[in-house]
C-alpha cells in the first residue's frame, strides 16, 4: 500500500509540469484531465486499489470515444481540458461573506421559494457552520437506519466501510463502457450517495440527498449506488428545490440502481440546477445516466422525475426487467423556458417474462426552448407477455418553442403486448380567461392549468416533495406568458 | 350607481360588433338582456369581465365609481365582478375544489384575510353544493372536464354563491338546464339577490325570467339596445318575436 502511495505520489509531482494540480491542500484542482488527475482524485478519497483500477480503465476507455451528439441538442463543443475535475465544498474564505455579497436575484428566489435566511446564507456558501444544523439531524437518523440494517452514506464512506459491497455492485447497472459520459463519470467522480437495505427491510422513511447535494454545489460528478435486497424497500429523493448557482458548467452523474427478488425501489428527482439566463446564458450541461436493474423476480423500480433546470438535459432514466414479472415505472415532468433544451425520456429492456413498463411523460416547452421525449421499448425474445404503456404529452406555451417525441420500439417477442398515446397542447386563452375571472392572476393560472397538466405524474411523488415540485413548476414559468 | 355604461363601441379585429351601447344599473337591480344571435349579447359579458382580444373604440365603462377599462381581468374580479360563461371551459387536472378554494383565496387575499380554513372551506362548499343539488364527488373531478352542459352551468352557479360578487353577468346560464335544474339554478340566484348586488341576466327564454324576475328588460339588437321595459316585454317578445323591435334592420332590407 505504502509504495503505490509513493508511486502515485511520484505521478503527481511529475504532473506539476503540466500544471495540473499546483497546491494539493487546496479545495479545486487545476483544469485539465489526464491519468494523473484520477489517480489524484483517487488518492484524496484514500481508495482501495480495485477503485483505482477500475478508474483508470474506465479512463482510458473514455480516451477512446467521442461526444455523442444525436441528442436534439445543440450546444458549443465542451473543452474537457478546461474544466476542474476535483472540487470540495467552497469554504468561507473563497464565498460571498454574507448576504449582502449574494446576488440579489438569487435571494429574492430563494425568498419566494419560502426557503428560511438560515438556510438561504448556506445555499449560497456562506455560512457553513449552518450546515451543521441538517448534519446532525441526518446522522442521527442514521443510526436509527442503521439499527435496522440499512446502510446510508456518501459513496466516499461507502467505499472506506463497505468496499466488498461497492465492489460486488458498482458498475454492475452502468458499466463504465456504457456511453461517454458514464465513462467520464468513472472516471473522475468524485462522491454521491450510497444506499444497502437488507432483505426483508422496508425502509421506514424517504431518504434524501437534498443537503448533501447542496453543500457540494459545485461536484459536478456524483455517483449514487442503491441496492435493495431481497423483499426490500426504499423511496429515495434527489436533488433540491432551491436554485443551484452554478456557472455554465458540466454535471455528469451516473445513478445505479439494483433491485433483488420483490424488492422496490422508488428513485424521485426534483432537479433544479441553475438553467441559464433569459438570453440563455451560463446554466448547467447536464448529462446524466441512470438506470436500474430489476435483477430478481416481482421486483419494481420507478423513476419519478420532474426537471425544470439545467441549460442542457440529456437524460433516460431506464429500467432493465431482468426478473420475471418484473414492473419498471418511469413518469416524467420535465419543463423547458427561455432557452433550455432538454432532451429526456426512458429506456425500458424487457428481459423478464410477464415483464410490465409503464412510461407517463410531460413535456411544457415556453419561450425559445426545446423539449424532445426519446423513449426506447425493448423487447426481448426471453420476455413473454411483456407489456409496455406509454403516453407522451406536450404542452406548448406561445409559438417560439418546440416539443418533439421520438417513440421508440424493438420487439422480438410477438406476444408482447406495447401501447403508445401522444398528444400535443395549447395553453388556451379560454382557460387563461376563465381563470382570470375568478380572480386568479395569469402566473398563478399558468401554474394551476400546468400543474394540472401533469397531475398524472405529480400524484407519484412523495406528499412533500410535490408540493415543491408544484411550487417550482409555477417558479419556473414566470414570465412565461403575458 | 352600480354601472354606467356610455356609448359604448366594440370592435374584434376590423370588426364593429358593439356601436354605441348605452346601460345603467342600480345596486340591487335585476336586468334581463334578450337579443337575436350574434346581436353581441356575450361580448358585453366579456368585455365587462375584461376579455382581451375585445377592442373598446369608443365609449365608457363605470363600475362602482371605478373605471372598469383600467382594470385587468383578475382585478375586476377581485372588484366583485362575476360572470358565469356560456360556454365554461375545462381544465383537465385541475380539481372542481382546487379552483374553488384558490378563487376564494385569491379574494380574501384582497381583502388581506388570510387563507381560508381547510374544514371551514369544506363546510362552505358543501353547504351550497346541497342548494344546487350537486353531487359531493364533483368537488374532486377536473374543473367541467366531461360535465354534461347542464352540470357546467349549474357548477358556475356554485361559483357564484361562493365568491358572493357584488355584479353578476350571467350570460345563458338557462340553457342547456333540464326544467328541475333551471329551478335549482333560479332559487340559487334568487338567494343572492341583495340590495348591494346587481344582476345582468342574459336569456333567450322567458322560464328563466319567471323565476328570477327583472327589473328592468332590454332588446339588444346588432349592437345596440333598441328597446327597454318591464317583464311584461318578455311576454311580449314570446308573442311577436324580435321582429317588431328590429325597424332598422327591416327597413335596411327592404
Ligand atoms: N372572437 C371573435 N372573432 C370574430 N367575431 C366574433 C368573435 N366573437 C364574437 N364575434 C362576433 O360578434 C358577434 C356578436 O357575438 P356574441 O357572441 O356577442 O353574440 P350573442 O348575442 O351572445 O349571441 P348568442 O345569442 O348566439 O349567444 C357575432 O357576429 C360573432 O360572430
Ligand atoms: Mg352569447
Amino acid at each position: 500500500m505504502k509504495t503505490q502511495n509513493e508511486a502515485l505520489e511520484t505521478l503527481l509531482a511529475q504532473d506539476y509540469e503540466h500544471g495540473f494540480v499546483t497546491e494539493i491542500e487546496s479545495d479545486t484542482f487545476e483544469a485539465g484531465l489526464n491519468e494523473s488527475v484520477v489517480r489524484a482524485i483517487s488518492k484524496k478519497k484514500n481508495e482501495p486499489e480495485f477503485m483505482l483500477a477500475w478508474r483508470l480503465k474506465a479512463f482510458e476507455y473514455w480516451q477512446s470515444l467521442k461526444e455523442p451528439h444525436w441528442a436534439h441538442l445543440h450546444y458549443p463543443a465542451i473543452d474537457y481540458q478546461a474544466l476542474s475535475y476535483y472540487s470540495a465544498p467552497k469554504t468561507p474564505g473563497q464565498g460571498p461573506k454574507d448576504l449582502s455579497e449574494v446576488d440579489p436575484k438569487l435571494i429574492e428566489t430563494y425568498n419566494k421559494l419560502g426557503i428560511p435566511l438560515k438556510e438561504q446564507e448556506w445555499l449560497a456558501g456562506v455560512a457553513v457552520d449552518a450546515v451543521f444544523d441538517s448534519v446532525s439531524v441526518a446522522t442521527t437518523f442514521k443510526a436509527k437506519l442503521n439499527e435496522m440494517g440499512i446502510l446510508f452514506c456518501s459513496f466516499s464512506d461507502a467505499v472506506q466501510e463497505h468496499p466488498e459491497l461497492i465492489q460486488q455492485y458498482l458498475g454492475t447497472v452502468v458499466p463504465y463502457t456504457d456511453n461517454f459520459f458514464a465513462a467520464l463519470n468513472a472516471a473522475v467522480f468524485s462522491d454521491g450517495s450510497f444506499v444497502y437495505i437488507p432483505p426483508g427491510v422496508r425502509c421506514p422513511m424517504e431518504l434524501s440527498t437534498y443537503f448533501r447535494i447542496n453543500a457540494k454545489s459545485t461536484g459536478q460528478f456524483e455517483r449514487t449506488l442503491i441496492i435493495a435486497d431481497k423483499d426490500a424497500y426504499v423511496s429515495y429523493l434527489e436533488g433540491c428545490t432551491a436554485p443551484q448557482r452554478d456557472e455554465n458548467q458540466l454535471h455528469a452523474a451516473v445513478v445505479e440502481l439494483v433491485a433483488l427478488d420483490r424488492a422496490q425501489i422508488k428513485y424521485s428527482t426534483v432537479q433544479n440546477w441553475y438553467p441559464g439566463d433569459e438570453n440563455g446564458l451560463g446554466g448547467i450541461y447536464n448529462f446524466v445516466t441512470k438506470r436500474g436493474e430489476c435483477r430478481g423476480p416481482h421486483s419494481k423500480i420507478s423513476w419519478t422525475q420532474v426537471e425544470t433546470g439545467s441549460a442542457i438535459t440529456w437524460k433516460y432514466p431506464s429500467v432493465i426487467l431482468k426478473g420475471d414479472h418484473s414492473v419498471g415505472e418511469f413518469y416524467s415532468v420535465a419543463l423547458t423556458n427561455h432557452h433550455q433544451q432538454a432532451d429526456t425520456g426512458t429506456k425500458m429492456v424487457h428481459l423478464g417474462e410477464y415483464s410490465k413498463s409503464t412510461v407517463i411523460s410531460k413535456g411544457i416547452s415556453a419561450g425559445k426552448a426545446q423539449n424532445t421525449y426519446r423513449g426506447l421499448v425493448k423487447i426481448a425474445a426471453s420476455a413473454k407477455g411483456a407489456r409496455n404503456y406509454t403516453q407522451c404529452d406536450s404542452l406548448l406555451m406561445g409559438t417560439e418553442c418546440g416539443a418533439h417525441t421520438f417513440p421508440y420500439l424493438e420487439s422480438k417477442n410477438n406476444t408482447a403486448r406495447v401501447e403508445h398515446e401522444a398528444s400535443t397542447s395549447k395553453i388556451s386563452e379560454d382557460q387563461l380567461f376563465y381563470l382570470a375571472q375568478r380572480g386568479i392572476g395569469t402566473e398563478d393560472a399558468v401554474s394551476m392549468i400546468v400543474n394540472g397538466f401533469c397531475k398524472a405524474v405529480m400524484k407519484t411523488l412523495p406528499m412533500e416533495f410535490a408540493v415543491e415540485a408544484r411550487k417550482l413548476l409555477g417558479l419556473s414559468l414566470e414570465g412565461a406568458i403575458g | 350607481m352600480m354601472l354606467i355604461i356610455k356609448d359604448l363601441h366594440v370592435s374584434i379585429g376590423d370588426k364593429a360588433i358593439l356601436k354605441g351601447l348605452n346601460l345603467s344599473i342600480n345596486p340591487g337591480e335585476v336586468h334581463a338582456i334578450m337579443g337575436p344571435n350574434g346581436s353581441g349579447k356575450s361580448t358585453l359579458a366579456n368585455v365587462l369581465a375584461g376579455r382581451e382580444d375585445y377592442q373598446i373604440t369608443q365609449g365608457s365603462i363605470e363600475y362602482q365609481g371605478l373605471d372598469l377599462t383600467r382594470l385587468s381581468t383578475d382585478e375586476r374580479a377581485l372588484q366583485g365582478i362575476f360572470m358565469s360563461f356560456q360556454y365554461p371551459v375545462e381544465i383537465p387536472g385541475v380539481s372542481n375544489l382546487y379552483l374553488l378554494k384558490s378563487a376564494l383565496n385569491a379574494q380574501r387575499k384582497k381583502q388581506n384575510l388570510p387563507e381560508i380554513d381547510a374544514m371551514d372551506f369544506l363546510n362552505i362548499v358543501r353547504e351550497v353544493m346541497k342548494q344546487l343539488q350537486i353531487d359531493e364527488t364533483y368537488l374532486y373531478r377536473d374543473v367541467n372536464t366531461g360535465f354534461s352542459g347542464g352540470e357546467k352551468k349549474r357548477n358556475e352557479i356554485l361559483q357564484l354563491l361562493l365568491l358572493k360578487p357584488s355584479l353578476c353577468l350571467l350570460d345563458e346560464t338557462d340553457s342547456g338546464l333540464d326544467i328541475d335544474a333551471l329551478r335549482i339554478v333560479a332559487d340559487g340566484i334568487n338567494l343572492i339577490r341583495d340590495p348591494k348586488r346587481s344582476i345582468i341576466v342574459i336569456t333567450h327564454y322567458q322560464r328563466l325570467l319567471d323565476h328570477v324576475v327583472p327589473d328592468v328588460v332590454h332588446i339588444l339588437s346588432a349592437g345596440k339596445m333598441v328597446a327597454e321595459g318591464d317583464r311584461s316585454l318578455v311576454a311580449r317578445l314570446e308573442a311577436e318575436g324580435y321582429e317588431p323591435f328590429l325597424e332598422k334592420k327591416t327597413a335596411g332590407a327592404a
